[in-house]
């Protein structure tokens, strides 16, 4: 306690790793940059400056080895599938993933006729926030993230990168 | 000047008597169906007659009729939208191919644009374009098995481990109350 004491007024904070840890993890999300279909315009809306993104640490990067969220805005088809597969899996860890609209949530308009979509992108990754909408708003794109940073505050550094994460369903405010 | 569809009709009959199997032209897009074998040489004159002048192959598609009912009707359209920019007139050719191995010969020596129209034509129809300089599949992956626009394809159950044929397992998920984001006609 006395060495406890002795840090009083000393401009020192006492906390836990994980919390440092996910605090740092949560407030700088960096999502890759790609689109696939009519999400990608709302998604390109909240990076732009009326949402602007920016505000909770999304910074858009280029390529999957610096990025820590892919965002699967639009409709998956078949040819694609395998190339968000291969993009995920060049992702370092710790990496989520939101889905983002109808279409990838779970095949969307083309659940019944589509041939060429995949009823789902959690059939190919992993999926930890699922966005409805067709499309969702900004708003709820950002819904989705800050979900995903509650996600992320819950996590411990001992946790495996994967196990016990829940996915969830962001409930849009009407 | 720009011509009607009589007009345009006369002139190919006047060029290539009893190429032009049948023709409708009270109909907003007025269509003539040509012999399969002399839709090259139809397509060049009508390219390159002034008069006439189609200098734009704006939209090419297929459609399946399979027919049930009647068997022997059963076949396949190519269906070519011409215009002319030149004299502001337009005209609509059709081809009818049996269903069975269709094949007609490619219009990509004609007008260019043509080659990724008749690849889509091949990947949803099967439709063998003769003479063709690349014809590949254009939307679908190589290894997709068939043509999925024919009216008697079959859906495959997966393809590469990805499940394909739409599946009361999906409905499922989502009547059941797993929450996985509902879709605008859930």
């Amino acid at each position: 306690m006395d060495a406890i004491k002795a840090l009083d007024n000393q401009q020192f904070i006492l906390t836990k790793v994980d919390t440092v840890v996910n605090w740092a993890r949560q407030s700088a999300i960096w999502p890759m940059v790609f689109g696939l279909a009519c999400c990608a315009i709302e998604m390109m809306s909240a990076g732009a400056t009326r949402f602007d993104w920016d505000r909770i640490g999304l910074i858009p990067r280029a390529t999957p080895r610096q990025s820590d969220l892919m965002i699967v805005a639009g409709t998956v088809t078949h040819k694609m599938a395998i190339r968000i597969k291969r993009l995920y899996e060049q992702m370092s860890e710790p990496k989520y993933v939101i889905s983002m609209g109808s279409c990838s949530n779970n095949g969307g308009p083309y659940w019944q006729h589509g041939y060429h979509v995949v009823k789902g992108v959690d059939q190919i990754i992993p999926v930890d926030v699922y966005v409805p909408g067709c499309p969702p708003r900004p708003e709820a794109l950002l819904y989705g993230v800050m979900a995903l940073q509650d996600l992320i505050r819950e996590r411990s550094l001992m946790d495996d990168n994967r196990e016990g994460r829940k996915p969830r369903t962001v409930e849009v405010p009407a | 000047m720009s011509l009607d569809a009589a007009a345009v009709q006369q002139r190919i009959e006047a060029k290539f008597p009893g190429k032009i199997t049948s023709a409708e032209l009270e109909v907003t897009d007025p269509f003539l169906v040509i012999d399969n074998a002399a839709i090259v040489e139809v397509g060049t004159f009508l390219r390159d007659e002034p008069e006439l002048a189609f200098d734009m192959l704006h939209c090419h598609s297929a459609v399946d009729y399979l027919e049930l009912k009647e068997p022997e009707k059963a076949r396949i359209e190519v269906v070519l939208h011409l215009t002319s920019l030149k004299h502001r007139h337009w005209i609509v050719l059709k081809v009818m191919l049996p269903r069975d191995n269709p094949k007609t010969p490619t219009l990509e020596n004609i007008w260019p644009t043509a080659n990724w129209h008749e690849r889509e034509a091949y990947d949803l129809f099967g439709i063998e374009f003769e003479g063709h300089s690349d014809l590949r599949r254009i939307f679908l992956p190589e290894d997709w098995a068939g043509h999925p626009l024919r009216k008697d394809w079959e859906w495959p159950d997966e393809w590469h481990g990805i499940a394909v044929k739409p599946d009361e397992k999906f409905s499922q998920r989502a009547m059941e109350g797993e929450n996985i984001g509902v879709g605008p006609f859930d």
